[in-house]
């Protein structure tokens, strides 16, 4: 699969190229920030008409690691719909591929600041979920242990000898994980940011995104990581 | 005055007499009243005119002595003259150069301006009390078309003086003030126009703009005065073969601002600026007071240049295009350009600089940055000599600008589809635009003009009962507003010094700089060393740093493209035995070329190949053009992808194509067959670097990508993602979509010429030769300076990150991919 192996807490898994993340023992895919029917609510604010087509796009990506893992439980960590109006106003298309994703599926989601209070759609609604060593949750807590969590969007700029690359990526140490956001139309915060200073220690790596998940060490000010 | 007038009838004015008060000054000046400011009181009730004159005719007294005329009675009220220049700085100099012989004539005129730079009180109040004669840029023009009073404000509007026209008709933003014209006039039906050139190759494709059409448009010519004084500057140093700082000519320069009273020193980019003030800064032991000048410096620093600049302090002033156009700065006696000049009529225009004087001649000398340039000057001096202008046509006015129109006009009020067509047909550029193109702009406006019909419910504008089309939101307007424009910036952050050192703002570099630096790094920025100590608030902080060697802010700058009439000169230069007009270093450069590769020939396809700096390169002389050249960089490096040679990216000059990437490329021949390459243009056309940059200028413009809203504005922060992710989304989900319709008209209009690329394929027909000199040839090696680099996102990125990662871990102490933190 082209993933990068991690543990985290004792547990073994997997970052996927995708930017989902895989727990094999479980049987587990959690991906973090679909932010589906995010256009439409720019839309509705009277903003401009982006194509409105990242949905079924992120449920398509989605639908490939579904298959490619056969994962038996879904967690999606908080913010997969862009407001509550958004979750509401899905087309009747969108409900049917949500829900032939959820068939056969333990599935949970996590609340996300965009999306905190009842969706109806199928599946466990939680605010945050232990599971064995491991919290998924959807903001990093200053004191998390073995805690997944999304809400940043982290991407990071590596320099190679003829360019700089940037991609987005999972942010890893000994205690957490912070996954990239799995929407289409998502931007994100370069990993040199202060926020994730205090988050991370100094043997932080970044997994980045793309062909095959790669893992450096986690790009950041070096007067700051210190 | 012509038939037509007596025809239509509407024009009054003709053959206006001065009033008196007005020749009288001019007699007290000890001046005469040129005969083409003559002419163009003799013309002012004409509904256009166009007048073509040189720096220093007289061109805009010219342009407001019928506003004077006509306003000299007092009996006017409200707004008589609008005066539209490309530049904040040029409206405001205007204001002062116009403000003193009206207020010694005694004349009861009111004059303002209306930038960006205007406070919110003054422009408030000008909506409701406007003064008679407006000095304005297109941009704030068009945002004044866009409120609901604009038929009050504009309803005593007279004429409109349309300055340096010339530069605007060559970009967007003239496509905008035509089009707020066209808007003007649908208020205003009797609006007279008048445009002020400078010297070009072709003033009726400028008439053409300028008019309502299909009203006619005289072009009145001035006398262009003596042929300038130009001439190359001669240095004891040769020039280098490549770079373009222009370190080798600083003594010479030096010595000619010595032996002059204020000398402009042009650059093509902001970054040269920089580099060149630095180093005249350390040459210069008299401490002649010299400054810097250019856009991306802050407001004050270039207020206070400005300023030196007029009151006769400065003798030397480092500056690019920001002072290209007419501002009257006072006793310039010489203009020194550094850098070969891209295109003649540029070269012309930036000359007129010098002596603002009619009928003397002005002074310039050229000085080229490495010895390729020698060349390009040389061939521009020869075209100066035989009075050679150049210059492309532009086509059809863009359609993203179109749709930035429709929403300025909703904004306004509710509209009529086929009133605001008629409006929009009758601007020059759009004189041909059909109604379905137009319809499909308006319903893109509308509701983004999907095949997938997701935003009937949250429509952007909606027909109501009546017909008229209104916006759904009035608040929308706002939004609307805050992203008129069609300036192109790149994303900038402002530069301050650190709070504890002052905070004073220094200027601003580009985001995609900003995001290279980490803290300790040193830049140039208004031709002092800074270091950069961290990003506050969206600000870079900075502190001053007098002892080491800068890293260089890239500024954004516009890439300019040689002619296509140059470019002919320089291949005619290259088949000569010998070079007897060139220096001797440039004629023993080409000779060396000559031993080491060869001399590109019209007949032949000269092809080099050899490794620099770590990478493979290649070098495809075609001598086709930047549009052409640019496109063969493309289908060439897609045709390497393919066949697995890794390339990395390209970059297109006139002249030449320089591919560079992981591998050798063995045997270039294949590449350059016809049908492959036309095949590969569909494919290719739609997933490249190119079309996504000219995807995310057109978007922009046509109101998809907002720029600014009223929550970033807020947060600071904009929580965008890229572009790229929208063009791609788009072309998988709704290729046929009007926005990637666009996307292709402006690519083709920029870069296709596949055109021309055939041509020379044809003129070469397996002709080509191909040389691998083992080391970077004298040709060559100007282009590895050459901005403009594309970047082509392939399989090498992969591997480079690959490489990378491990060298990374390695570093780290780590040996597999595995990440087990402790």
């Amino acid at each position: 699969m082209n993933g990068c192996d991690i543990t985290l807490s004792n547990v073994a898994l997997t970052a996927l190229p995708s930017g989902a993340l895989w727990w094999p023992d479980m049987c587990l895919l959690c991906v973090s920030d679909l932010h589906l029917g995010k256009s439409e609510r720019l839309a509705r604010r009277g903003g401009a008409h982006l194509p409105p087509y990242e949905t079924k796009d992120t449920l398509d990506r989605l639908s490939a690691d579904l298959e490619n893992t056969n994962a038996r439980q879904v967690v999606c960590l908080g913010d997969s719909f862009d407001d509550l109006d958004a979750a509401r106003g899905m087309t009747e298309a969108t409900r049917l591929e949500i829900s032939r994703l959820q068939a056969g599926r333990r599935w949970i989601w996590i609340e996300g600041n965009h999306d905190a209070g009842p969706v109806e759609f199928e599946g466990e609604h939680v605010f945050e979920l232990p599971l064995g060593p491991l919290t998924f949750r959807h903001i990093a807590q200053a004191n998390g242990h073995g805690e997944i969590s999304g809400h940043y969007h982290p991407k990071a700029h590596v320099r190679t000898r003829a360019k700089t690359v940037t991609r987005a990526c999972f942010l890893v140490d000994s205690q957490r994980l912070i996954m990239p956001a799995f929407g289409t139309y998502t931007g994100g915060l370069s990993s040199h940011d202060p926020v994730f200073d205090p988050l991370f220690g100094v043997d932080a790596r970044a997994i980045l995104t793309g062909r095959r998940a790669l893992a450096v060490p986690m790009p950041r000010n070096a007067e700051r990581a210190a | 005055m012509g038939e037509w007038e007596c025809a239509t009838g509407c024009f009054k004015f003709a053959s206006m007499a001065l009033p008196q008060i007005i020749t009288e000054w001019f007699s007290a000046q000890g001046w005469d009243i040129h005969p083409h400011q003559h002419m163009m009181v003799a013309r002012s009730g004409d509904p256009a005119v166009l007048l073509i004159a040189p720096t220093g005719g007289g061109k805009t007294m010219a342009g407001f002595l019928p506003t004077l005329a006509e306003l000299a009675d007092g009996t006017h009220e409200g707004i008589h003259t609008l005066y539209v220049s490309p530049l904040k700085a040029l409206a405001a100099d205007i204001k002062r150069n116009l403000r003193r012989p009206v207020e010694e004539m005694g004349l009861p005129i009111r004059i303002e301006d209306r930038t960006g730079d205007t406070s919110q009180t003054v422009k408030k109040r000008q909506r409701v009390d406007p003064p008679h004669i407006l000095l304005t840029t297109p941009e704030s023009l068009a945002l004044l078309t866009s409120y609901e009073d604009a038929p009050r404000m504009f309803a005593g509007l007279k004429r409109i003086v349309v300055d340096e026209i010339h530069a605007l008709a060559e970009s967007k933003r003239g496509d905008q003030l035509f089009l707020a014209l066209a808007a003007l006039n649908a208020l205003v039906p009797d609006l007279r126009r008048v445009g002020l050139s400078a010297t070009v190759e072709d003033p009726e494709a400028i008439a053409h703009l300028l008019a309502r059409h299909p009203d006619p448009c005289e072009v009145l010519h001035a006398d262009l005065g003596p042929p300038p004084d130009i001439a190359m500057l001669e240095t004891d140093e040769a020039p280098p073969w490549a770079g373009g700082g222009a370190k080798y000519a600083i003594p010479a320069v030096l010595e000619e601002v010595k032996k002059h009273k204020t000398t402009l020193i042009f650059h093509n980019t902001r970054a040269q600026a920089e580099i060149f003030f630095h180093n005249l800064w350390l040459a210069n032991t008299d401490s002649l007071p010299i400054g810097i000048h250019h856009g991306s410096l802050d407001r004050v620093q270039r207020d206070r240049v400005e300023g030196a600049m007029v009151r006769g302090e400065l003798r030397a002033i480092v500056c690019t295009g920001s002072l290209d156009l007419g501002i009257d700065w006072g006793d310039v006696d010489l203009v020194i350009q550094i850098g070969a000049p891209k295109n003649v009529k540029r070269l012309v225009q930036r000359i007129g600089r010098a002596n603002h004087r009619y009928n003397a001649p002005s002074k310039a000398l050229l000085v080229p940055a490495n010895r390729f340039e020698v060349v390009e000057c040389v061939a521009a001096l020869d075209a100066v000599y035989d009075g050679e202008l150049d210059g492309d046509p532009r086509g059809p006015g863009p359609r993203d600008v179109l749709c930035q129109h429709i929403l300025i006009a909703a904004s306004s009020g509710p509209f009529e589809a086929d009133a605001l067509f008629a409006q929009m047909t009758s601007a020059g550029a759009y004189s041909d635009l059909s109604r379905a193109e137009f319809d499909a702009c308006l319903d893109f406006c509308a509701t983004g003009g999907y095949a997938l019909r997701a935003y009937d419910k949250w429509r952007r504008l909606q027909q109501r009962p009546d017909g008229m089309w209104a916006l759904r939101d009035p608040r929308a307007a706002q939004r609307i507003r805050m992203n008129v424009g069609t300036i192109q910036d790149t994303d900038t952050l402002k530069v301050r010094l650190k709070r504890s050192r002052g905070g004073k703002p220094l200027g601003e570099i580009e985001e995609s700089f900003a995001s290279s630096l980490t803290p300790g790094d040193t830049f140039l920025i208004g031709g002092q060393i800074v270091r950069y100590e961290g990003l506050n608030q969206m600000t870079v902080e900075v502190t001053r740093r007098a002892d080491k060697k800068p890293k260089i802010a890239t500024f954004m700058g516009t890439k300019f493209a040689t002619s296509t009439q140059l470019s002919q000169r320089i291949l005619r230069m290259f088949q000569q035995d010998t070079w007897p007009g060139l220096p001797t270093h440039t004629a023993e450069w080409l000779g060396l070329q000559r031993t080491l590769s060869r001399l590109p020939q019209p007949g032949r396809l000269l092809v080099e190949s050899f490794p620099h700096d770590g990478r493979e390169n290649t070098v495809v002389y075609g001598f086709a053009g930047r549009n052409a050249q640019q496109t063969l960089g493309l289908l060439i490096t897609k045709r390497l992808e393919e066949e697995g040679l890794n390339p990395l990216g390209f970059v297109a000059t006139d002249y030449a194509t320089l591919i560079w990437g992981l591998d050798r490329v063995p045997d270039p021949a294949p590449l350059f067959d016809i049908d492959a390459l036309r095949n590969g243009l569909d494919t290719w056309l739609a997933g490249n670097a190119v079309m996504k940059r000219t995807f995310r200028a057109s978007a922009t413009i046509a109101g998809l990508i907002e720029r600014n809203t009223p929550q970033a504005k807020k947060s600071g922060r904009q929580a965008t993602f890229s572009s790229d992710i929208l063009y791609d989304t788009l072309l998988k989900y709704d290729p046929d979509h009007l926005m990637l319709q666009i996307t292709r008209e402006e690519a083709e209009r920029g870069m296709v010429d596949f055109g021309r690329i055939e041509e020379m394929v044809n003129r070469t027909k397996g002709r080509i030769d191909h040389v691998r000199p083992g080391r970077i040839t004298p040709l060559a090696a100007p282009l590895f300076l050459e901005p403009g680099r594309v970047p082509i996102k392939g399989l090498a990125e992969e591997k480079l990150l690959e490489e990378e990662a491990e060298r990374l871990l390695e570093t780290a102490g780590v040996t597999d991919q595995t990440v087990t933190p402790n």
